[in-house]
C-alpha cells in the first residue's frame, strides 16, 4: 500500500480563523496520506476541527497554509475556477443533512452534478439509474426526498457523490442525522464502495462508521493526536463479552 | 477487586491503609459502599507476603498497630503498576477496575490518563469492526444477527464512556 501513489496527500496543513487573542487554530499541522481504494476514518469530539479539514481536503475551504496534492496534482495554486471544476469531477462530497435539492426527484438529484460535469443527458441518466440500483433505491427513481425516508436521502446522496467516479468521496457525519437501522444500511454501503476499490474519507463522531474504516486517526484540538491499523482481531474473543466461552 | 487496584493507589506515596481506603472511596463513592473494610487489608497483606509491597520502618523503640502501618511498594510492586496500566483490559473490560486505574496514574503521575484511553478504544474499535462485519454477513433475520446486535450494542456503549473519559481528562490536564 505504500508504495502507490496516494490519492490524497496533505502537508503542514493549516486553518485558521481571527487573529491575535482570538485567533483559531481549527486545523493545527495535518499530515495524511490516502492510499488508493483505502478507507479513512477521522474522529473526534465536535469543535476538533475534523469537519474544517473535510472542507480543506475537498477544496471547499482554502488552508492557511500548508499543501494538498490530489493524485499528486498540487491543489493550493489552482483558481477558483479550476478548482471549482476539481471539487465537480474528482470528489464525491456527503454531508450529514443531505443536501438534496427538494423539488427535483431521486434521480434527478443524482443525475445532476453529471450533467454538470457535461455528460450527456442520456448517459447522466443512465448512470444515475445504475447508481440508485446500486443503493438499493431502483424504485424509488421518481421519489421527490420529502417522500423519502432519512436513510433513502442520505442513499440517494451517496449515489450522487458517486455519478462522476470522484477519485475520493469526502463523507462529513454520514450518518448523523440517521436512526440505527439506517445507519446500518449507510454502513453496508460504505462497505460495498470500499470491496469495489473507492477511496473513502469519513469525518465522524459515531463509532460504528469509524469501525469500518482501514485506518482510524483521532483529532484533538485540530491536530492528528492517536492512529490505529484495523486489522481484524478474533471472532471467538466477542463471545466472551457477552459470557460465552473464557474461564 | 484486583490486587493491582490497591498497588496502584500506593504508587502515589507511602500510606497507610486508611488512606487507600480513603481514595477508594472518593473514586467509586456510593459504588464503593459494598466493599468490605477489611478488604483492603488483607489485600495489603498478601501484597506482603508477595513481595510487592514492604513496611515502612517503625519508630525506634515501638512496635507498629496493624492499622497505623505504612506500606510502600516495593521495585517488583513498582514494575507490576507499570505492567498493568498498559494492559488493556479485554475480553470483559471491567468499568470500575479501567476507572481505578486511570485514577491512580494520574494521581502518581505515572502515566497519561487519556493514552491509557486511546489504547482501550483502539483494542474495542477492533472489536466493534469484528462484530460489526460479523452482523453484516448474516442472512436477514438470523438469530445469531440478533445476538451479534447485543455485542455491538455494549461495544458501542464501552465506547461512549471511553469518550467521556477522555474529555474528563483532557478537562483536568487543562485545568489541573
Amino acid at each position: 500500500m505504500t508504495s502507490m501513489r496516494p490519492v490524497l496527500r496533505a502537508s503542514g496543513l493549516c486553518k485558521t480563523f481571527g487573529s491575535g487573542a482570538a485567533l483559531v487554530r481549527a486545523v493545527d499541522g495535518v499530515e495524511l496520506d490516502v492510499a488508493p481504494g483505502e478507507t479513512v476514518a477521522i474522529m473526534g469530539p465536535s469543535g476538533c476541527g475534523k469537519s474544517t479539514l473535510l472542507h480543506l481536503l475537498g477544496g471547499l475551504e482554502r488552508p492557511s497554509a500548508g499543501e494538498i496534492d490530489l493524485a499528486g496534482d498540487p491543489v493550493n495554486g489552482i483558481s477558483e475556477r479550476a478548482l471549482a471544476h476539481l471539487r465537480r469531477t474528482a470528489i464525491g462530497f456527503v454531508f450529514q443533512g443531505f443536501y438534496l435539492m427538494d423539488e427535483l426527484t431521486a434521480i434527478e438529484n443524482v443525475e445532476l452534478p453529471g450533467l454538470l460535469a457535461g455528460n450527456s443527458p442520456i448517459a447522466a441518466r443512465t448512470r444515475a439509474r445504475e447508481l440508485l440500483e446500486q443503493v438499493g433505491l431502483a424504485d424509488r427513481t421518481g421519489f421527490l426526498p420529502s417522500a423519502l425516508s432519512g436513510g433513502q436521502r442520505q442513499r440517494v446522496a451517496i449515489a450522487r457523490a458517486l455519478i462522476n467516479q470522484p477519485m475520493i468521496v469526502l463523507a462529513d457525519e454520514p450518518t448523523g442525522n440517521l436512526d440505527s437501522s439506517a445507519t446500518v444500511g449507510v454502513l453496508r454501503l460504505f462497505e460495498s464502495l470500499h470491496e469495489s476499490g473507492q477511496t473513502l474519507v469519513i469525518v465522524t463522531h459515531e463509532q460504528r462508521v469509524a469501525a469500518t474504516a482501514d485506518r482510524l486517526i483521532s483529532m484533538r484540538d485540530g491536530a492528528f493526536v492517536d492512529e490505529t491499523r484495523m486489522t481484524g482481531g478474533s471472532r471467538g474473543d466477542l463471545g466472551k463479552l457477552i459470557g460465552l466461552g473464557g474461564e | 477487586m484486583q490486587q493491582e487496584v490497591v498497588l496502584a493507589l500506593l504508587a502515589k506515596e507511602p500510606s497507610q491503609g486508611y488512606q487507600l481506603r480513603a481514595r477508594l472511596d472518593e473514586a467509586l463513592g456510593p459504588l464503593g459502599e459494598g466493599l468490605n473494610a477489611g478488604h483492603i487489608y488483607v489485600t495489603l497483606g498478601r501484597l506482603e507476603k508477595t513481595g510487592m509491597v514492604a513496611l515502612e520502618e517503625p519508630p525506634q523503640g515501638r512496635t507498629q498497630l496493624a492499622d497505623r502501618k505504612i506500606y510502600h511498594l516495593t521495585p517488583a510492586g513498582q514494575e507490576r503498576v507499570f505492567q498493568w496500566l498498559s494492559e488493556v483490559s479485554w475480553p470483559r473490560p471491567d468499568l470500575a477496575e479501567f476507572h481505578l486505574k486511570l485514577i491512580a496514574a494520574a494521581q502518581a503521575g505515572l502515566a497519561d490518563p487519556v493514552s491509557i484511553v486511546d489504547a482501550q478504544r483502539r483494542e474495542m474499535l477492533r472489536r466493534l469492526r469484528d462484530a460489526q462485519r460479523a452482523a453484516m454477513e448474516e442472512p436477514d433475520h438470523s438469530d445469531a444477527a440478533l445476538l451479534l446486535e447485543g455485542v455491538v450494542l455494549r461495544l458501542q456503549a464501552d465506547l461512549r464512556w471511553l469518550e467521556a473519559c477522555e474529555r474528563n481528562w483532557i478537562g483536568r490536564r487543562e485545568r489541573p
